[in-house]
């Protein structure tokens, strides 16, 4: 409890645009409006084919609940801060980057290696050392499970440098 | 007669029987792992069950359901941390009975009484679906709207966090439902050019992203933290004095629990604390709670499991899932060409009474397995989340992947991971996301066409009697926070 308090008052002395509850709530708004502009694009149905309301009537509702909504929220959060989160660590930025390098390895080398790259890299970075368990989560695992989908859904992995030697 | 002689089937199939001895064993193992739960668990197996008939499929969705939620209890009492969200009251007091050295006596309490309560509410189930699914009949499009609202805003009022922030997260749920080719006109709506989003999001790889991959990115920042595990010899059924002690809270939790999961809320997590909180207010001794109290253990657990059996009243009589869970268990039966409604009551009674019998077996089973292997189980927490947590992407990335054969479906899995990272460090609760994406096309479905009734004229709700008391319950609902807040600052 002490510490909740400590970190609202933290919270509580920084500038408004550093504070959390300004950040997030700029982004949702941001967001919203550039899709709320989208929805000026869609295509408008003509008066005779039209049944109810057109199709970007309801995102857009929607969209405008959202902002007053997050509005409503960062004028609460004025009166009462949300507390400070902790600074996150190191090994959270390299887990969030591996996704990206799972991104680009399965859009451009092999689905199977960017798994397989993706696991032993966050294995490692948690603090697994040992070879024999990084080969486990890295490579064994991996292929039972690919086996696994393949065998019993039929399923095919898109194509790779590893899934076509698998395939051919 | 005939219903009773259905819902025992199961037991005299050997496939079936085969089905929910896996379903509760794998639901018991996805309890226990703190992270994971019936939700991910269910999101994950839900491309397996293509290889099963329907009634295989969710008879293996609700068995990893019931036996998901209890689960989550071992870990609560052992290492203080819920292995599922439901669990989190059992912390409270399970955890410190276990560190006066009666782990064993804690965790027969939560067995028994969620295996009470879980039973109690597939009886709510079996009375309770077939008259709501009646009533359905009476239901327009106008009403299906009004009950949609109704449940987001139930959500908003009694889900977990912020109710502002449920309804912000509640709305962009059902923001999503919107994209790809309107239903009516088939034109484009928030697709960018890329032809993959035609089709729209999947539930699939939001759940999976939001669930899972969010997870791992929580436990990314978590990996420094030590657990104190207490050491577990044997579980004890509860003494005869237990018992005298806490039948009137089993039961009453079990109400309670059974009442809150048919609303379209959060499940169990509401559930339990609030099962938690009333099996204080009328114990004989509330200074015991948070020190170590059986009823605090019975009160959660009979609350969270009872509902299971309730969340599946909304989920098969009207199409409406009451938890983030249920929600899954809609799309198996979707995926598997059974609409829930009225008319499943009328043409299949057998297939209906299959999954209460399955879930009233399933209740049966997690207590022969809880009770003589929980020992076993606690022991897959010791699997390190360096080995856990890359093994379970591999598992979401194929799982996501296999529905659709499409890559986009994984990256937009990865993409909801950290929007659910940030969404859950910032107080929004990811659950509304699930239940706003599952009913998003219910609710501008049912609105467009009910617009097309009443010739635009919006007015027109207020004239249908059942729409209009959703409606008032919706207002109900949502100022109900308020006053809530009001009487807590009166009392402070």
């Amino acid at each position: 409890m002490k510490n909740v308090q400590k970190s609202k008052r933290a919270n509580k002395g920084l500038p408004f645009f550093f504070k959390d509850e300004f950040k997030v709530s700029f982004v949702i708004i941001l967001v919203s409006i550039i899709l709320l502009i989208t929805t000026f694009t869609f295509d408008v149905v003509p008066p005779i084919l039209n049944r109810g309301i057109q199709p970007a009537t309801f995102p857009k509702a929607l969209l405008i609940f959202i902002i007053l909504m997050t509005l409503l929220t960062f004028y609460l959060a004025i009166k009462n801060p949300w507390k400070n989160e902790k600074k996150l660590p190191k090994t959270f930025f390299l887990t969030l980057f591996s996704f990206i390098i799972f991104v680009i390895v399965s859009k451009t080398l092999d689905f199977f290696l960017a798994i397989s790259a993706l696991s032993i890299f966050v294995s490692y970075c948690w603090g697994e050392k040992r070879l024999f368990y990084l080969i486990l989560v890295g490579i064994i695992f991996p292929v039972i499970v690919f086996i696994f989908f393949e065998t019993i859904l039929g399923l095919r992995f898109p194509p790779g440098i590893i899934t076509n030697i698998y395939y051919s | 007669m005939d219903n009773l002689f259905l819902m025992l089937a199961p037991l005299f199939s050997s496939k079936l029987l085969l089905v929910l001895f896996f379903g509760t064993l794998f639901g018991l193992i996805l309890g226990v792992l703190p992270g994971l739960g019936p939700t991910t668990g269910g999101a994950l197996i839900l491309p397996f069950t293509m290889t099963l008939d329907p009634l295989s499929a969710i008879v293996l969705l609700t068995s990893i359901y019931c036996a998901g939620t209890y689960g989550g209890a071992i870990t609560a009492v052992l290492i203080n941390t819920p292995g599922t969200p439901a669990a989190a009251a059992t912390c409270l007091d399970g955890y410190p009975l276990a560190q006066k050295g009666e782990a064993g006596r804690a965790l027969g309490m939560a067995t028994v009484s969620s295996t009470v309560g879980g039973i109690f509410s597939v009886i709510i189930l079996v009375f309770f679906a077939p008259i709501l699914a009646q009533l359905a009949y009476e239901f327009g499009q106008p009403e299906y709207f009004a009950l949609a609202i109704f449940g987001l805003t139930m959500l908003a009022s009694i889900g977990e966090g912020s109710p502002i922030k449920n309804l912000i997260a509640g709305a962009f749920g059902i923001l999503i439902s919107t994209v790809g080719k309107d239903f009516m006109t088939s034109i484009d709506r928030f697709t960018f050019g890329i032809n993959e989003l035609t089709e729209g999001i999947g539930f699939i790889p939001v759940v999976v992203g939001l669930f899972a991959m969010s997870e791992m990115l929580t436990q990314s920042t978590l990996i420094n933290q030590v657990f104190n595990r207490i050491a577990l010899k044997a579980i004890k059924l509860p003494s005869k004095n237990d018992y005298k002690k806490t039948w009137k809270t089993i039961l009453r939790s079990s109400g309670i629990g059974s009442f809150i999961g048919v609303l379209p809320a959060e499940g169990g997590t509401v559930a339990s604390l609030i099962g938690y909180s009333e099996a204080k207010r009328f114990s004989k001794s509330p200074e015991e709670f948070g020190k170590g109290s059986i009823e605090g253990i019975a009160g959660a657990e009979a609350a969270n499991n009872a509902a299971t059996g309730g969340a599946m009243v909304p989920t098969l009589a009207l199409g409406i899932p009451g938890s983030a869970t249920t929600a899954v268990i809609l799309t198996g039966l979707i995926i598997h060409g059974v609409r829930p409604g009225p008319d499943l009551f009328r043409e299949q009674p057998d297939f209906l009474y299959g999954i209460f019998g399955a879930m009233l077996i399933a209740n049966i089973l997690f207590f022969i397995f809880g009770f003589f292997g929980a020992k076993i189980f606690a022991r897959i927490t010791l699997v390190p989340n360096k080995i856990l947590w890359p093994m379970i992407f591999a598992v979401s990335v194929c799982g996501t992947y296999s529905l659709n054969q499409s890559i986009i479906d994984v990256w937009i899995m990865l993409f909801f991971g950290i929007l659910g990272f940030f969404m859950r460090r910032y107080g929004f609760s990811v659950v509304p996301v699930i239940i706003g994406l599952i009913l998003g096309e219910l609710v501008e479905g049912t609105l467009r066409q009910s617009l097309v009734i009443f010739d635009g004229n919006w007015l027109m709700f207020f004239t249908r009697p059942i729409a209009l008391t959703f409606f008032i319950l919706s207002l109900i609902a949502l100022a109900f926070p308020l006053i809530r807040s009001k009487q807590n600052k009166k009392k402070l």
